[in-house]
């Protein structure tokens, strides 16, 4: 019931700042000069001013401001996200078919990043100072450095182009049609570079946060009292020491998992895959404002539902945060 | 300079650092004996995403990459640029210029199997070419009726004359037919056939993936006997330009049209025997770099400001170290590669001359003050492409060298076109001016005045000339191709004197393809054309 209660006030207390960013993402794109018409424009090369004020009524941008605005509310009461001028079908639809690739993406190289960023702190603290920890946290700090989209070139380039091991970009093949198991390797396959190149930025920051949790959590009493109880270093580390400083991590994860719905563009961009992160970028380019509001939409529902499991979580590792607290 | 044949000289070499290459060989030569192979997959880089892929309702290159092998236009462009009928096999023009027969091919089957009559080109012409279709909508201002007697000709009735050579040059891009028994119910943008069209080509729409790819396959009932020769068409959707060249190395690509790589790219895979890359098949697609004056800004209605700036800039400085062979010295609106309308160099010329500038502007009033500064300006470049962005600095700098500081501001697609062509909030622009073939489709509307405000690539100057609007209006319904020819010189020559827009520098597309096909790139518009006789060897 408490959990109910705590949902039921998170939701209430989401609803005006849902509406809030609606209206600011849709007031901001108004400040952009130019709209989709013009922006249509651009594309084809050309039209005369008739047309224009044609392609304007059909999207109904001769409307005023307010009542733009209006209408589009409106519509979201009633669950409608609206038609996209680029797409020309629902927004809801064309958001669906953007969200299984930006989905498995995001979540193998949140996973990827998770688990390596996790093992390498764990030894990177446990050595400190001494030479795995130089090495693991130089080699971190490279990975944070380098920009994704050379990471990415440089990968398909390598293993690609020369040694001709992954394909170099699309979420799948389209010259053979694969089915069941065949159809998830070959979608496997074309995820390992973009998992990679997007997992290692992730990775860096996993493995600071990790490596600095670890020694802060090791020069607390209770783990000098375990070691005085006179057990072993690797029983001290994975039993009481690891628990506690995976806090800040779960805390991490959760805050990305919930921006993971923005997708990434570089790397969307750079090896073709149709995701959410170059659907809104397209938007804004083409100033397809239902579509991004629509994309802003899901993101924030998905903000919000993210945080409530990452509250549920911390109750579980630490007994000491209640959910009610 | 040999614009048709790309040359790794030592410019290009050492605008990527690289080393210096030999010529690229013609392969179309070499292989001419070579009997035509059946079969294969075709893969194309598709850079950009159009809303539509009906050629009949949208003229741009991102469409006919596309919709130019699934529908057909009544007329093309031979390998010598002259037209060539295709949905049509004959026309003829009345002597007073108002009325245009065409015959038209029989025994031509829509890809749903309903035959092709002239009640669809009767029904595009009128609801699309006239209504919807950008530049069409110009071109066929005049247009009354189409009559159609029989179901193999076609009659175009106009109310003022229409020079048949101008149709010819137009209708290969703005003559695409669409069914019209899938289009005369309902709202013609709205219609789903514009996102899986059907034509009468020789590839039949297969599927379409946004964001990923569109695939076509053979037309096995295509008209033109044994066409085409590949399986299938695949476009896919890459937006990173370096990431298309990777793929095209990797063998994911076979051609990558339009320019659609980087500079560097392109110069570093012409040295690779795999690939050749040439601007040959694009010369019906030129295009110049311009500077557009604002005249509303005072110091910018002094026609000697104007010249002083055209001189301040040296034009073949800037080609030689940052375009290399892919550009050359404009002269004009009306590029080379215009067979029929290029009345040569022989008209006012701006020569890099920096003392004349600096004299111009002290003529004009304008006398450097406190730091050298005579006054300044504010620079919109388009965002089509790399080499506006490098020119765009380059004007900054240059201009910046006789005491004009520059501030450059950039915006996306959309933002340019509102800022420049609507709120006329600029001093001077530049981006492209694209040639259609003939000035009367695409550039004598940067000129001639009275354009309606928003309307993008238009005079939105704040300039008017009485002679230059006389000149255009005679020059459109000329129906004799010398006089014609005679009335553009005239005109390039008035417009290069008053300098309202200055075209420095022209350019042709650079078409990057597998060194495996075979009958590419054979006619000037070929990135758009059909494709039936395109092959891939083993």
């Amino acid at each position: 019931m408490r959990i109910l209660g705590l949902a039921g006030r998170r939701l209430a207390a989401s609803i005006p700042t849902l509406i809030l960013i609606l209206i600011g993402v849709f007031l901001l794109l108004q400040f952009a000069p130019g709209d989709t018409v013009d922006a249509m424009m651009a594309q084809m090369g050309g039209g005369d001013a008739a047309t224009a004020k044609e392609l304007r009524k059909f999207y109904e941008l001769d409307l005023s401001i307010p009542v733009q605005l209006g209408n589009y509310l409106w519509r979201l009461v009633r669950l409608d996200l609206g038609f996209s001028s680029i797409y020309g079908k629902p927004v809801a639809s064309v958001i669906l078919e953007r969200l299984p690739p930006t989905i498995l993406l995001m979540t193998a190289s949140l996973s990827f990043a998770f688990f390596f960023g996790l093992v390498f702190g764990v030894i990177a603290a446990r050595g400190v100072n001494r030479w795995p920890d130089t090495l693991i946290s130089t080699l971190g700090l490279i990975f944070y450095a380098t920009p994704s989209f050379w990471f990415g070139l440089m990968a398909i380039v390598v293993f690609s182009v020369y040694l001709q091991w992954l394909p170099p970009g699309g979420f799948e093949d389209i010259g053979t049609v694969r089915t069941g198991i065949w159809r998830v390797l070959d979608i496997a396959s074309h995820l390992v570079l973009p998992t990679l190149t997007l997992g290692l930025i992730f990775l860096a920051i996993y493995l600071r946060i990790m490596r600095a949790s670890m020694l802060e959590v090791l020069n607390l009493d209770y783990v000098r009292t375990a070691r005085a109880k006179g057990l072993d270093e690797t029983r001290v580390v994975t039993r009481h020491v690891l628990r506690n400083a995976l806090l800040p991590m779960v805390t991490l994860i959760g805050l990305q998992a919930g921006t993971m719905l923005g997708g990434s563009v570089v790397v969307e961009s750079v090896f073709s895959l149709p995701g959410l992160g170059r659907l809104a970028y397209e938007s804004v380019v083409q100033r397809d404002l239902n579509t991004l509001l629509g994309i802003v939409f899901v993101s924030a529902l998905l903000v919000i539902s993210v945080n409530f499991v990452v509250d549920l979580i911390y109750a579980r590792l630490d007994p000491r945060i209640t959910a009610g607290g | 300079m040999d614009l048709t044949r790309l040359e790794i000289n030592r410019r290009t070499a050492l605008l990527t650092s690289a080393a210096i290459a030999a010529n690229v060989i013609n392969p179309m030569r070499a292989f001419a004996q070579e009997t035509p192979r059946k079969g294969g997959v075709f893969n194309v880089h598709y850079a950009a995403e159009q809303r539509q892929l009906n050629p009949s309702i949208q003229a741009s290159t991102g469409v006919y990459i596309i919709g130019g092998k699934i529908q057909e236009n009544l007329v093309d462009l031979d390998a010598n640029g002259q037209p060539v009928g295709v949905l049509a096999e004959s026309w003829e023009a009345s002597p007073d210029g108002k009325t245009v027969t065409f015959k038209l091919r029989q025994g031509v089957t829509w890809h749903d199997g309903k035959p092709f009559t002239s009640a669809d080109v009767e029904f595009t012409a009128m609801n699309m070419w006239k209504k919807i279709l950008n530049y069409g909508s110009t071109l066929q201002l005049f247009l009354t009726e189409v009559e159609t007697p029989d179901a193999q000709t076609a009659i175009f009735k106009y109310e003022r004359p229409m020079p048949l050579n101008l149709l010819l040059r137009a209708l290969p891009d703005l003559g695409y037919v669409s069914a019209k028994h899938l289009y005369e119910s309902g709202d013609i943008r709205q219609n789903p056939t514009n996102l899986s069209p059907v034509g009468t080509g020789p590839f039949k729409f297969v599927k379409y993936e946004r964001g990923q790819y569109i695939i076509a396959d053979r037309n096995p009932d295509y008209w033109r006997p044994n066409a085409p020769y590949l399986d299938r068409i695949v476009w896919r959707v890459i937006t990173d330009r370096a990431s298309a060249a990777a793929q095209m190395e990797a063998g994911e690509l076979h051609y990558a049209p339009f320019s659609s790589l980087t500079i560097s790219d392109l110069a570093r895979l012409g040295k690779d025997k795999r690939f050749i890359v040439s601007t040959k098949g694009n010369e019906g697609n030129a295009r110049t770099n311009t500077l557009e004056f604002n005249f509303r800004r005072k110091e910018l209605s002094d026609i000697k400001v104007r010249r002083a700036i055209a001189h301040a800039i040296n034009v073949p400085f800037f080609i030689d170290n940052f375009l290399g062979d892919f550009a050359k010295l404009g002269t004009g609106p009306i590029p080379s590669t215009s067979a029929d309308f290029y009345p040569g160099a022989n008209t006012p010329q701006y020569p890099y001359d920096k003392a004349k500038a600096a004299a111009l502007l002290d003529e004009a009033g304008f006398k450097a003050g406190r730091g050298g500064t005579r006054f300044s300006l504010k620079l919109l470049p388009a965002p089509w492409g790399e080499d506006i962005s490098l020119w765009s600095t380059f004007i900054q700098q240059s201009l910046g060298e006789i005491g004009i500081p520059v501030e450059i501001v950039r915006n996306d697609g959309g933002g340019f076109l509102k800022q420049v062509y609507d709120e006329h909030a600029f001093d001077i622009a530049t981006g492209w001016h694209q040639y259609r073939n003939d000035p009367a489709v695409s550039t004598t509307v940067w000129y001639r005045s009275g354009q309606p405000k928003g309307a993008p690539w238009t005079n939105q100057w704040g300039w008017e000339d009485k002679n230059v609007d006389k000149t255009i209006d005679d020059a459109a319904t000329e129906v004799d191709p010398a006089k014609r020819k005679a009335l553009y010189a005239q005109f390039v020559k008035e417009v290069n004197t008053e300098l309202p827009v200055w075209m420095p520098i022209e350019q042709i597309f650079v078409t990057t393809i597998t060194a495996k096909a075979r009958n590419h790139s054979n006619t000037p518009r070929w990135g758009s054309a059909s494709w039936h006789d395109l092959w891939l060897s083993a």
